[in-house]
């Protein structure tokens, strides 16, 4: 593959990094013209015979009441938060993973980890009190 | 030079199995449901048990109109089954099959992590439709998927994270190397919780609340013709190689198997993701669709804090055995 050459020695870490990823990247562009043929071999075979009765939204076959972008009550948002607050604990959980049993860390990782879970089982509980978990 | 012809051979063997795989899976859907169900099933197309039902399908969906409604937010609604489909083709990519370091697509050193948040983009296509089709069903499905994202996303990244502890790197390869036969009893939690959550990533029934369709007809694809809605059911077979790729990876032990893992490992990554896409079939045979409340239920009352149990045994066996 013709990349740019490195300047400084040091980098070959960060450049095979960089050379992992390009290939996802080459990948992803190959994706997208997939795609992009998939939809113009489309547009070439289908036929085009539009009539404002196929333009219509479907909804069982009558004529849509109202519109689609219906305001709607998002009792979610209490999820997105507890999805949010693990989420960014499962950000920290990742790097903690590979390194947590290397040599002299051990039981000290291992008491981390407890106050970690803890933590996190006392949130749960906390929403489970607050009937957060109860839907009916 | 070399270098050049290597990528470019993985790319395109990654490619072509992205193609071929869930054609497969589909195809073996369709026999085992109909064994499972006591009929025939396609038998026709191809003349040998309908083996050609699919590229018949693939022809039919190319020739359909595709209807765009007049009400709907044109860019997103066409754009919406391609960024269903990228993420899978991507992931792909990082699953190894053999136990060579040349067997996999390409080596990323943040293997699960990776994965898991290319894996996540692909719920937005879903969003996308939902959104853009402006129809009352699709919105809700849209939402339902949003919500179990949301629900799902959590229990399966922390029986990865099980995992990552365990073999002490996040690569996937690495996983691999590290693997022991008695990692399956140890990991057992964490693999049902994984296949679990993966399952209601791809709504799979019991967990295909949001593409329900005999109550809000088909979600968030209600409005999808042609060649775009084939694009999303390829996104849902592409989905389940996926999860039972990396379910075989993770917590099966991927190429290891009771004798011939030299030359043989890539047939026993292929059987094990095999036998759980058999699993994923018969799930849908034989389970009633989960409700709403009763998804979110399962998700946060008994997947996460098995998943926690998890992390901590993984914790307690990795200290003690150092």
């Amino acid at each position: 593959m013709p990349k740019p050459t490195v300047p400084v020695v040091d980098h070959t870490v960060a450049a095979s990094y960089f050379q992992s990823y390009s290939v996802v990247g080459l990948l992803a562009v190959i994706g997208v013209l997939f795609v992009a043929v998939a939809f113009g071999a489309g547009r070439l075979l289908r036929p085009v015979v539009p009539t404002p009765e196929k333009l219509l939204t479907y909804e069982c076959g009558v004529d849509p009441v109202g519109e689609g972008w219906a305001h709607t009550q998002v009792r979610y948002y209490v999820y997105a938060f507890l999805y949010v607050i693990f989420a960014v604990d499962a950000i920290f959980l990742f790097p903690w993973a590979t390194v947590f049993a290397a040599p002299g860390y051990g039981a000290t990782t291992l008491v981390e980890m407890f106050i970690f879970l803890g933590f996190l089982a006392v949130g749960l509980l906390y929403a489970y009190k607050k009937g957060v978990l109860e839907w009916t | 030079m070399n270098d050049v012809l290597d990528v470019a051979l993985r790319l395109l063997l990654v490619f072509v199995l992205f193609l071929v795989l869930p054609l497969l899976v589909g195809q073996t859907e369709h026999k085992v449901m109909a064994h499972m169900q006591g009929r025939l099933g396609p038998m026709y197309a191809g003349g040998f048990h309908g083996w050609a039902q699919l590229v018949a399908d693939g022809v039919k969906f190319a020739q359909k109109e595709d209807v765009v409604p007049s009400g709907a937010d044109r860019r997103i609604f066409q754009l919406a089954p391609a960024v269903a489909l990228l993420p899978y083709l991507l992931v792909l990519l990082v699953i190894p099959i053999g136990p060579s370091e040349s067997a996999v697509g390409q080596q990323i050193d943040a293997g699960i992590f990776y994965v898991l948040a290319v894996m996540g983009v692909g719920v937005l296509g879903s969003l996308m439709a939902g959104w853009a089709s402006a129809n009352k069903f699709s919105l809700l499905g849209g939402l339902r998927t949003a919500a179990q994202l949301l629900a799902y996303e959590l229990p399966m990244l922390l029986a990865a994270a099980s995992v990552a502890m365990a073999a002490g790197t996040l690569s996937l390869p690495g996983i691999l190397d590290a693997w022991q036969w008695w990692w399956l009893p140890w990991q057992l939690i964490g693999a049902f919780v994984f296949f679990t959550a993966g399952l209601a990533e791809l709504q799979r029934p019991p967990f295909d609340a949001p593409i329900a369709d005999s109550e809000i007809i088909f979600g968030a694809y209600t409005e999808y013709t042609g060649l775009r809605f084939a694009l999303f059911l390829l996104a849902e077979y592409a989905g389940i190689v996926i999860v039972c790729g990396l379910t075989t990876v993770l917590f099966l032990g991927g190429w290891h198997g009771p004798w011939g893992a030299d030359g043989l490992g890539w047939v026993w990554t292929l059987l094990k993701t095999a036998i759980l896409a058999f699993v994923v079939i018969w799930l849908r045979v034989s389970y009633p669709r989960l409700r709403e409340d009763q998804l979110q239920k399962l998700s946060w009352t008994v997947l996460i804090p098995l998943a926690l149990a998890q992390i901590a045994l993984t914790g307690i066996v990795k200290v003690a055995i150092q």
